[in-house]
């Protein structure tokens, strides 16, 4: 790999998959559309949103904090610096090193935690709410997240999604036992920490089941129409570091010219099939009540230790 | 030209011992200028922190420098103290000058306006706490590391009941020192096991004898229960979260930031270096102990609205992820896989030094609270970045580096225990090689949990809308307090975006301590990139972290404005559009725990006076406590009481009686000493 090609690799996955982002959320809410026999908004509305957003003016709360206007721009950071690390279209990606999956997590809890003040900021009741249930899913989510990543990282020994990628992308088409129930495991903690449906819905603000809308209430134009593309870009992310752990076929590697119209058709057939899937399961299921969550998670975590000890005793 | 010469004359140990008693004289000069409080805040404090500075350089120093010893003119005629420095003593001292440091700058601050009585005491006692702690970190004798110990204990016992007027402080100290000189029983028992009866109580002595499978493990457990008394470890945990809110703010931050890791220091220096030869079931002890004590803190924690409570129920979480880390280093070690034992030793030393920087920073951040409102209770507090902007921002970074969230440094500290606990395929037995990934979900757990705990406290009692009334508008903290904290911030900043360098210096302890480090590979990234085993293996990189984030704010920043606008107007929230909105209807620091009761409900004790329909003012009243206090603590102090009503029985009081004891004494010795 030549530095210049990695590079470019680099910025064309970036700024690719911040752009399509919406489109993926997109596509989810148009299958959920057509699944519910509805004709749909179509699968460019949210750059229509977006867009629409940026237009409006601020209506900023009498005493919202500084904070509170610096947190949409660093939770757009943290997740353009997600999808710029995990390997969506190459692997071997100069920024990759900067974190492995345990430094993901982190990323990503230092988002939610940004989210979580600044819906305190205000201090209104919805706000605080929605902080205080964003921050118990997350504290539920994050141990199963670390068992389905310890779980997968167990073949290949590594915590880099790289190296996860390469070995796994390397070998014949074997199901392992305790890969099937981390990738369960990871369904989970994906539909809880993207506020999808059981656990949230991101179509409702009927109030007293908002967690993620409750927090970001108080949002208008500008923040929060960055504050929706980084919920798009942390789905993304996820999909993209479910993809890269459980279907890693076909990521090319940086600098890898060739392998490029590959890895872009494997990446859109995953998205869509990603995409479908993720609409299937919210139209056949439906939300929890909020004390429900600790089961869920709790069944994801168990899940996930069944898969590190099938591990440890059929695959050694 | 000279330096050699300098570095050949002067040691590390005799500049740690000059520093040490110059912490002595400054407390002796702070009594003699007790008339004059404005010498105490104004010199003397700020010359205690150009001490401390000079002593974490002499620490630095010592990492890297051959261990050094000293034999001092004092103490008993035929029993001199010994002391010596090496690279292990060296890592503490470099701790224990940066973090006090910082903590006696801000006491410059925070003490002025403290009674001239009080304060010369004050001081006094704080220099000497310093001095003692320097003293056990660098004694190499039983006799003077126990004299240190209990000096050190003493002097926090008199900072503790600073306040002493109030009975619940007298009642804390008390309990501290309780449980402090139970802890103390059990390190001099095991001096006793490890000194076997020979007589010689030099460490050099200790070091080489040769226990036996049995007497070793002995030794282990006393030593295990005596630190970790004084660590805060369960269930001897219980002094904490009462002495911590006691004791005055800068007083609690060196209680928790730096003295309970002269205790983790303690268990290093006996496990590895004293008692020398590890076995893995030690290190299971430690790990499962570890991993209880840090859940346990954690939820805790999360049911306190008194701030510094809190933050003390955190400090007992904390030494559960140190002691995560150590023991995992001794189950490495125990079974033969020194590089991961050594890896997950540096974890351990580097929570370590990380738990002292933001916590001391957090405590600090409690008392620039305290005295500018007068509040401890959060459910009193909100708002306060609206008045405290700089302790609102430096609170932040604490906040931020305590839930272990990337760049700061605790996340770096954690994310190397992780990386130590997925070695965990190397270890033979299947058993403890499916525990060990489970511990790291528990520490997985905490850390989330964590930040939750954190995200509580800054939320309300920083944002949101003011709870209380003020009279006149709180104050900011003064210079000396905000540089005091800055430090500290800044020391969180440093950990955490340069852990290469860290890493390098803790290695030379590891080397020291264990006679190997972590492998070439660990180190041949560059400063950049931190991969504690392979690059191929894990690793992060904290600095582009904050680059790409910092570089994406300002460019979406910049962006938005080119190609939209910046406009911006003020109005009242909007709150799904409930016209009404008062403090009162913010969650209160109970209400945000409220998930936690309710999840854990099994391991709290509640108590609940919920009111009836009927009642004309009702009240919902609820109390969490610790079950330790009523399954082992008033059960023992019960027996203990009953004890000695039986032996009190002894005691006429009349002088005839006693005559009587003496003769019958004398008796059995004249009959049995034959």
């Amino acid at each position: 790999m030549n530095v210049t090609g990695g590079s470019v690799f680099q910025v064309l996955q970036s700024v690719l998959v911040v752009l399509i982002a919406p489109l993926m959320l997109g596509w989810v809410n148009q299958c959920r559309a057509w699944l519910q026999n509805k004709s749909g908004a179509g699968i460019w509305q949210p750059y229509k949103v977006l867009n629409k957003l940026f237009h409006k003016d601020v209506v900023l709360a009498h005493g919202a904090s500084p904070l509170f206007r610096a947190t949409p721009y660093i939770l757009f950071g943290c997740m353009w610096l997600a999808v710029g690390i995990v390997p969506v279209l190459a692997t071997s990606l100069p920024f990759a090193p900067a974190a492995d999956v345990i430094a993901l997590v982190g990323l990503f809890a230092l988002a939610r935690v940004f989210v979580s003040l600044a819906g305190m900021d205000v201090g209104t009741s919805f706000g605080t709410l929605g902080a205080r249930r964003e921050m118990m899913i997350g504290f539920l989510a994050e141990p199963a997240m670390l068992m389905t990543l310890f779980t997968a990282s167990l073949i290949s020994q590594s915590t880099s999604l790289v190296t996860i990628v390469e070995t796994l992308g390397q070998r014949e088409l074997v199901i392992y036992p305790s890969m099937a129930f981390a990738a369960v495991a990871f369904l989970m903690v994906l539909l809880a920490e993207n506020a999808r449906i059981p656990i949230d819905n991101p179509a409702t603000h009927l109030e007293l089941t908002m967690i993620h809308e409750a927090m970001i209430l108080e949002y208008s134009a500008r923040h929060l129409a960055l504050i929706e593309w980084a919920t798009s870009l942390k789905l993304t992310a996820y999909v993209a570091i479910g993809i890269a752990i459980f279907v890693p076929w076909g990521i090319a590697a940086a600098g890898d010219w060739a392998a490029l119209p590959l890895a872009l058709a494997a990446l859109a057939l995953k998205l869509l099939a990603a995409g479908a899937g993720l609409a299937l399961l919210e139209t056949v299921s439906a939300k929890m009540r909020i004390f429900r969550a600790p089961e869920f998670l709790g069944t994801a975590f168990l899940l996930a230790t069944l898969g590190m000890l099938t591990h440890f005793l059929l695959e050694r | 030209m000279d330096l050699p010469l300098i570095q050949a004359a002067i040691q590390p140990v005799d500049a740690a011992v000059t520093l040490a008693a110059a912490w002595i004289a400054l407390g002796v000069i702070g009594l003699a200028f007790m008339r004059a409080p404005q010498v105490v805040t104004g010199i003397v404090f700020p010359a205690g922190a150009l001490v401390s500075l000079a002593l974490a350089v002499t620490g630095l120093w010592a990492i890297s420098a051959s261990p050094s010893s000293a034999i001092l003119p004092a103490g008993l005629p035929d029993l001199p103290f010994h002391v010596r420095v090496d690279a292990l003593s060296g890592f503490f001292l470099l701790l224990l000058g940066g973090v006090s440091f910082g903590i006696s700058l801000f006491s410059a601050g925070y003490f002025r306006g403290t009674a001239a009585a009080t304060l010369g005491l004050l001081n006094l006692q704080y220099h000497v706490f310093l001095a003692s702690m320097a003293f056990v970190l660098i004694a190499n004798d039983a006799y003077l590391f126990m004299i240190t110990w209990e000096s050190m204990a003493l002097s926090s016992y008199f900072l503790v009941t600073t306040e002493h007027h109030d009975e619940g402080n007298r009642k804390a100290g008390f309990i501290y020192l309780l449980v402090a000189h139970i802890g103390a029983i059990a390190i001099l028992l095991c001096f006793g096991v490890l000194d076997g009866g020979r007589g010689d109580y030099t460490f050099d002595a200790l070091r080489g004898a040769d226990l036996t499978g049995f007497w070793a493990t002995v030794a282990f457990l006393l030593a295990f229960f005596g630190f970790g008394a004084k660590a805060g470890m369960l269930p001897l945990h219980v002094w904490l979260p009462e002495a911590h809110p006691a004791a005055p703010s800068p007083v609690s931050a060196l209680m928790s930031g730096v003295m309970l890791k002269t205790a983790i220091y303690g268990m290093v220096r006996f496990f590895y270096d004293l008692i020398g030869v590890i076995r893995w079931e030690w290190g299971l002890t430690v790990l499962l102990v570890g991993a209880a004590t840090s859940l346990f803190g954690v939820l805790f924690a999360l049911m306190q609205h008194d701030l510094k409570r809190l933050l003390a129920y955190h400090s007992v979480e904390n030494i559960g992820i140190i002691l995560i880390g150590i023991g995992l280093s001794m189950v490495f070690i125990g079974s033969g896989h020194l590089v991961p034992g050594v890896l997950g030793l540096i974890a351990g030393l580097y929570h370590t030094l990380n738990h002292a920087v933001f916590k001391g920073l957090l405590f600090l951040g409690a008392g620039a609270i305290l005295k500018s409102t007068g509040l401890r209770n959060l459910n009193e507090m909100g708002g306060l970045i609206r008045y405290l902007p700089h302790t609102a921002l430096y609170f932040l970074i604490g906040a931020l580096a305590i839930s272990a969230l990337p760049p700061l440094n605790g996340f770096v500290s954690e994310w190397l225990t992780f990386q130590a606990s997925l070695q965990a395929p190397l270890l033979q037995s299947s058993v403890v090689r499916s525990l060990v990934p489970i511990v790291a979900a528990v520490l997985a757990l905490s850390g989330a949990l964590t930040g939750m705990c954190f995200v509580k406290v800054y939320g309300i009692a920083f944002l949101g809308q003011r709870r209380h009334e003020f009279e006149t508008a709180p104050r900011e903290a003064s210079r000396w307090e905000r540089a005091g904290m800055l430090w500290l911030a800044l020391a969180c900043f440093a950990l955490g975006l340069l852990p290469v360098f860290a890493i390098g210096e803790l290695n030379k302890v590891a080397i020291a301590i264990t006679g190997i480090g972590l492998g070439e590979e660990a180190m041949a990234s560059g400063w950049l990139w931190l991969a504690p085993t392979t690059g191929a293996q894990a690793s992060y990189s904290p600095v582009v972290f904050l680059l790409v984030i910092a570089a994406v704010f300002g460019l979406t920043f910049l962006v938005v404005r080119y190609f939209y606008h910046g406009r911006l107007r003020r109005s009242d929230p909007w709150d799904c559009g409930f016209p009404e909105q008062t403090a009162r209807m913010q969650d209160s620091a109970d209400a945000f725990g409220q998930p936690i009761r309710q999840i854990f409900e099994p391991v709290y004790r509640i108590r609940r006076e919920i009111p009836r329909a009927d009642d004309r003012e009702p009240v919902f009243r609820q109390s969490v406590e610790d079950r330790h206090w009523y399954a082992m603590y008033l059960p023992i102090a019960r027996f203990s009481e009953f004890l000695s009503s039986r032996i009190g029985k002894v005691q006429q009081g009349r002088i005839s009686i006693y005559l009587l004891y003496s003769f019958l004494t004398l008796i059995a010795l004249l009959v049995f000493a034959q």
